[in-house]
């Protein structure tokens, strides 16, 4: 999917993503040439049909997770079909885990908290973070558009 | 008109102006879609550039015992020392979890993808009823409205990921089972351009000659160079009887391997009793020297030969 500025006649590029949370998807593209913007809209089931390519408009926020599109989506699936490895990654860097988001993160389902534990992991070590609260949590399901994590 | 020559408003009269297509503007818009996408299919590249040969297991026509096939000819090829994997493709109507006794395991997960179990024979699996709870059907979430412009996208990117972000590490086979209907071959196909070879199985019956006629056709078009014919319940035999008894009234794997000229690899007669160890996760392949595992022992030579042998590709 491509825009062309008639105008310029020139590509316009991706500028922003926002994902409101209702399903739906805005994605706003600039003209290089004259500046103008233009806001793609999509309604959900158009954004599911984004979401069902695997891909994300305007590139992904954190590295695609094994197995993610098939965790995030089924329905009824069975808690436990996941289990850590016996011997942690040791080379995960020195990133802790509060007590409070330790707690959050027994919340989240098991049949995904192994890959939400590691975006959340990955993100910290980005950004220099020892210890991961739940306010870190909360900025980075901010910062990477993580609806549902 | 031209698609690409449109009348704007505002536009000189009798000027119509050029507006470029697809095609002609460059692919730098920032979206990142190509690349992702390139991205997904160099990780189905690399995890099975580890694989010696990927075979499909297909059909066309649902009931003519490709899962059965499958699991009894990955247990066979297992035993002979090879390393094989089983990929479940029926992701609405799956069984290999439970024919390969996998019922239960679990998937190790890992940063560099998830590690399948290991089922009857050692032969490692992966199928959505390892991943579903008992009972419940296939369901993606997602807008209820106009679920099918979707979903056949979802179900192909979910087989991406059983095809790339499974550790299947150094296997000599992986057995793709696919699911009943010609469209699904062409997924498989879109997944696995090259396979080193289908197995196409058929009953007697009348009724899945004509359908599995069509898929020897699409696997021909696609430029699908070895394939083989499976003849799956040829007959009964019975202790107690000299001949065996026919389950169908048609003569169908004969017919299909004369109009098409393709090879008849092996026939494999109806056995109650090793359907039912398949059945309950034991397949029990070519253990012993029943017909039924005389078939199969024949089979897993014809598929070692057919395919280049082991390690072929490695």
């Amino acid at each position: 999917m491509k825009f062309l500025c008639l105008t310029c006649d020139e590509v316009m590029a991706f500028a922003e993503r926002e994902l409101p949370g209702d399903g739906t998807l805005t994605v706003i593209f600039t003209c290089p040439g004259c500046k103008r913007e233009m806001a793609l809209l999509t309604n959900p089931m158009e954004t599911q049909l984004v979401t069902s390519l695997g891909v994300e408009i305007g590139g992904r926020t954190v590295p695609q997770q094994p197995m993610q599109q098939t965790r995030m989506g089924l329905e009824s699936p069975l808690e436990d079909a996941f289990e850590a490895p016996e011997t942690p990654p040791a080379a995960r860097g020195p990133v802790t885990w509060a007590t409070e988001a330790t707690e959050r993160l027994e919340k989240v389902p098991r049949f995904v908290r192994g890959m939400v534990k590691r975006i959340y992991a990955d993100y910290a070590m980005e950004h220099g973070i020892h210890v991961i609260t739940p306010e870190v949590m909360d900025r980075a399901r901010s910062d990477l558009g993580l609806e549902g994590m | 008109m031209d698609r690409t020559e449109t009348d704007i408003d505002g536009e000189a009269a009798g000027e119509p102006r050029k507006v470029r297509g697809y095609a002609e503007v460059s692919h730098e818009t920032g979206s990142e879609l190509l690349e992702q996408v390139l991205g997904q299919r160099a990780r189905v590249s690399a995890r099975l550039g580890t694989i010696g040969a990927i075979i499909a297991i297909a059909s066309g026509k649902g009931g003519v015992g490709k899962s059965a096939v499958t699991a009894n000819l990955a247990v066979s090829l297992a035993r002979r020392g090879a390393r094989v994997g089983v990929l479940d493709a029926d992701l609405n109507g799956p069984s290999l979890g439970r024919m390969m006794g996998l019922l239960g395991s679990k998937f190790v997960d890992r940063a560099d993808g998830v590690v399948p179990p290991v089922g009857a024979a050692g032969v490692l699996g992966i199928s959505t009823e390892l991943l579903l709870e008992e009972d419940a059907p296939l369901r993606w979430k997602g807008p209820d409205s106009d679920r099918f412009a979707w979903l056949g996208l979802t179900e192909a990117a979910v087989l991406r990921e059983f095809l790339s972000d499974v550790v299947w590490g150094e296997l000599d086979y992986l057995f793709i089972d696919i699911p009943p209907g010609t469209d699904k071959i062409g997924r498989f196909l879109d997944l696995v351009p090259d396979p080193a070879g289908v197995l196409v199985v058929t009953t007697p019956s009348e009724v899945a000659l004509s359908v599995v006629s069509r898929s020897v056709a699409m696997l021909r078009d696609a430029g699908v160079g070895s394939i083989g014919v499976v003849g799956n319940m040829s007959g009964y035999y019975s202790p107690d009887a000299e001949q065996p008894l026919a389950l169908f009234s048609g003569d169908g794997i004969r017919r299909l391997t004369e109009s098409t000229g393709l090879e008849l690899w092996a026939e494999i007669p109806f056995d109650p009793e090793m359907g039912a160890r398949t059945d309950g996760g034991d397949p029990p392949g070519a253990s012993d020297d029943s017909l039924f595992g005389k078939a199969f022992h024949a089979l897993a030579d014809r598929v070692e030969r057919g395919v280049g042998g082991r390690k072929a590709a490695l």
